[in-house]
């Protein structure tokens, strides 16, 4: 389980974080929603490790790993897809999905088949170059390369941006896959309100570097939650 | 107008730098002329001399100084323009030899006659005559560093690229000098000085009074400097320095300053070369190697780029650590101790000597107003 | 040729392609003279590309940009467009950090910017007083002999508007000014704004609302290259489109 624990964030002197606090369990999607600019990038870097943290903790299956960088977060099962995907554009398919044997040991580097029945165009284009692959295409293989690391937390940055909405279906149907292994926690900023809702088994609204508002499922106010996320 | 830019420039460490050099440059001499062989405080000759070398590299350090510290221009080859200062002088010196020459040609200096020349090249015309060789001194390197300038700044080359293609400049002039014949003594340089402005360049006095000119330079160089920097021009370098596009957003040709302080700063060593020449009596072409220029620039590093008196300080310290080692059993290790310098001094004195010494008083005193303040609460910017 | 508007800057048709991708579609809006306005907008909405156009770094594939009535600055290039008196504030802040505030100020102030004159330059006292004033709008009189690298976040941004100020703009384009900054500075920095606002035109691109509503004033917002919707910021944020596509597609 994770647990973010009043975490700050600063780049230089600018605050981008402020006392954030967040858990994820596995098997569950926590959805973490807002407008541009209110840190949602910012916290996942601080997750990921991209970024350190100023203030607070960050625990991870009982660890404390704020000072870990990222590959160490990695080899603990820590999966990261950015915003923009960065997937390698002169490699092809199958490198890129092979890049994510780097925090493996030896005898785990193989692409999962899982991989290959939630994307099925990934194993069609196997030899393309990923700077061929469509925007859409793209976003699978993020996840696909993000999933052959055998996360046990998996950081999603809006995997719907720019995205045509028959594949926005497919990234939602994988979602809900991952979520059903009851193995790994997944967390899913998003500014895309009705994608979120449909997978979010824990939603935290985000303004100015703070959550201003959190709810699970069950407690979940409509109104509030759009509230907090209109203008 | 002068008094203004005067007060201006001189702080107290400007002020205090400035008294010490003076006091150096009379009290070598004192030292050397004054006293008998048997005191105590005699300065041997070749002191005089040696201190002369290390003044002439502390004026070319001050040069670079000057458009490293304060515009962010790397230049690993300054050692171009020092020498070029230097050939000029060394060819007024060339012809003030004669019929004194082995050769005893009036005209011709020796290392031409041996390779058969019968004219004197056109442009060794002229050097005969001290102020011309004098204006060739600051020309000759101006002219080059403002050419060369133009085309690199115009085209935005910065950083590492622009130190590479120094290297190329002075790596390219180090090749055609070394070749006899260029005209210039070839591999063997020019040397055999006999006198210069009649003086006999071997004579004590002459010693004497052209370390006295070295130190002078430097303080002059080092007042020009400091004009320079405490005037806005000065503030634009830094903040070319700091933050180019930024600078050029706001409206000022940033590519016109860099040629500006570039040629200013090529000019200084060009000097500086000139008076080393005498002092040491021979100039070749390995002063153009690109060794030369890359050991210029870590003397300012040693001594704090970006404050003038640290880059006097790091010539003198560090050339002052190679007569020591290389003359002795540690001579074939100069290189290593001269590597481990650099790396030590970028690694552990990132900012030098004085820059070091310069941060710890700006934190003590920021420590000292942080007391003052303490107990009141942190005062909004709007009041 | 007759003023063809008495606005201040007005897009005409503006679009702008990059490779297919329309960031700038058929959008047309004006900012009349004194005004100030907030531009809101989702993510890709086209703000960023919209203030590129206006100070000249991109140019549009079609429409025109007009500014005071008779320039139009899709014609000019940047060093022009600076010159009419456009001056853009970028949303991170590029002050010099080993000068101090007031040195900052004063490269910035409009002045003689060749070698020759400032290697001669000494200062008059017009200018010190055009600095004191500067310095008091953005509230940094206290702080002129700092170096800028140790001012907080907010006074830096503040320090780059003063800036901007010195450069005598006609029309100020504000790029997200409040990101990063402390509740208080957020409230500070409306307040500046106003108080600059009295004298100069203001265009301000923003993501935080409550920064926003503090302005008061009228708000564009936009949306995948055109005006979505404009007015006072309750009118916007009830507007049923705007919601929408805050909030999804």
């Amino acid at each position: 389980m994770l647990d973010v624990n009043a975490i700050d964030l600063h780049y230089g002197a600018a605050q981008a974080l402020r006392a954030v606090s967040l858990k994820a369990e596995p098997g569950k999607v926590t959805c973490v929603l807002g407008r541009n600019g209110v840190g949602k990038t910012s916290l996942l870097d601080a997750l990921a490790g991209q970024h350190a943290v100023t203030r607070g903790t960050i625990t991870w299956e009982g660890n404390d790993i704020t000072a870990l960088r990222p590959p160490e977060r990695a080899r603990r099962g820590i999966a990261y897809v950015p915003q923009g995907r960065e997937i390698f554009p002169l490699l092809t398919v199958e490198e890129n999905l092979k890049t994510g044997f780097a925090p493996l040991k030896r005898d785990e580097c193989t692409v999962p088949d899982d991989v290959f029945s939630l994307f099925p165009v990934l194993q069609s284009m196997l030899r393309r170059c990923g700077g061929d692959l469509s925007g859409g295409q793209q976003q699978q293989l993020a996840i696909g390369r993000a999933l052959v690391m055998r996360p046990r937390l998996l950081l999603l940055d809006e995997p719907t941006e720019g995205i045509q909405p028959s594949i926005i279906k497919d990234i939602g149907r994988a979602i809900s896959y991952l979520r059903s292994l009851s193995k790994i926690a997944i967390i899913l900023v998003e500014q895309y309100l009705d994608f979120a809702r449909e997978l979010g088994d824990h939603f935290a609204v985000m303004e100015r570097g703070a959550i201003v508002y959190s709810s699970s499922r069950d407690d979940l106010y409509e109104g509030a939650l759009r509230r907090a996320m209109a203008i | 107008m002068t008094t203004h830019i005067l007060i201006r420039s001189l702080d107290r460490s400007a002020t205090l730098f400035l008294i010490i050099i003076a006091a150096i440059a009379i009290g070598v001499p004192v030292l050397n002329l004054t006293l008998p062989e048997t005191s105590a405080l005699y300065l041997p000759t070749y002191l005089v001399s040696l201190f002369g070398k290390y003044a002439c590299y502390a004026l070319l350090a001050l040069s670079i100084d000057l458009i490293w510290g304060y515009c962010g221009i790397l230049s690993l080859g300054h050692g171009a323009f020092f020498a070029l200062g230097g050939y000029a002088m060394g060819m007024y010196l060339m012809r003030q030899i004669g019929t004194r020459g082995v050769y005893a040609d009036p005209i011709l200096p020796d290392f031409m006659v041996f390779l058969n020349w019968k004219q004197l090249p056109v442009y060794w015309y002229g050097f005969q005559f001290f102020p011309y060789a004098a204006l060739m001194v600051v020309l000759v390197p101006g002219l080059l560093a403002f050419v060369f300038g133009w085309f690199a700044f115009r085209s935005r080359v910065t950083g590492v690229y622009l130190s590479i293609i120094t290297q190329a400049l002075t790596f390219a002039l180090m090749l055609g000098f070394f070749r006899n014949n260029f005209g210039f003594g070839g591999n063997n340089g020019l040397t055999d000085f006999k006198d210069i402005l009649g003086f006999n360049v071997q004579a004590e006095t002459t010693r004497n009074v052209l370390f006295s000119i070295s130190c002078l330079a430097n303080m002059l160089a080092f007042l020009l400097c400091r004009a320079v920097i405490t005037s806005k021009f000065g503030k634009v370098l830094i903040a070319i320095r700091d933050a180019e596009a930024r600078t050029r957003f706001l409206g000022y040709r940033v590519e016109s300053y860099k040629l500006l302080v570039f040629t200013l700063s090529a000019c200084m060593a060009g000097i500086a070369g000139a008076l080393y020449v005498p002092q040491v009596g021979i100039i070749n072409p390995s002063e153009f190697a690109p060794g030369n220029s890359i050991e210029a620039v870590i003397w300012v590093a040693v001594g704090g780029r970006g404050t003038l008196t640290g880059a006097v300080l790091g010539a003198v310290v560090v050339n002052y650590a190679k007569t020591f080692f290389t003359t002795g059993v540690l001579a074939p290790y100069w290189l290593f101790m001269l590597g481990a310098l650099f790396i030590a001094v970028t690694l552990l004195l990132p900012r030098g000597i004085i820059g070091t010494l310069h941060h710890w008083t700006a934190l003590r005193r920021d420590r000292a107003s942080a007391a003052a303040e303490d107990g009141v609460t942190e005062p909004l910017p709007a009041e | 040729m007759a003023a063809l508007t008495s606005s201040l800057l007005y897009l005409d048709g503006v679009t702008v392609s990059f490779d297919g991708f329309k960031a700038l579609n058929n959008l047309s809006f004006a900012i009349e003279a004194g005004e100030m306005r907030a531009i809101i907008g989702p993510n890709g909405a086209g703000k960023t590309t919209m203030m590129d156009v206006v100070t000249g770094k991109t140019r549009p594939d079609l429409g025109d940009v007009m500014f005071d009535g008779q320039y139009n600055l899709t014609r000019l290039d940047e060093t022009e467009i600076a010159e009419l008196g456009i001056g853009r504030k970028f949303q991170k802040p590029t002050v010099f950090d080993s000068h101090t505030v007031f040195d900052n100020l004063e490269l910035a102030l409009k002045s003689n910017r060749s070698p020759r004159a400032t290697l001669w330059w000494r200062e008059s006292a017009t200018e010190r007083r055009r600095i004191d004033q500067i310095l008091e709008v953005i509230r940094l009189t206290a702080v002129s002999d700092r170096l800028a690298g140790g001012l907080s976040h907010g006074q830096k941004q503040w320090l780059e508007i003063g800036m901007l100020l010195a450069q005598d703009p006609k029309l100020l384009l504000v790029d997200e000014p409040v990101a990063g900054m402390t509740d208080v500075e957020t409230r500070q920095t409306a307040e500046l704004l106003k108080e600059i606002n009295r004298e100069h035109t203001v265009v301000v691109v923003e993501h935080d609302m409550a920064f926003v509503r503090d302005l008061g004033v009228k708000v564009t917002c936009l949306h995948e290259g055109s005006v979505l919707a404009e007015g006072t910021i309750d009118q916007v944020s009830t507007n049923e489109r705007v919601v929408e596509v805050y909030l999804g597609r």
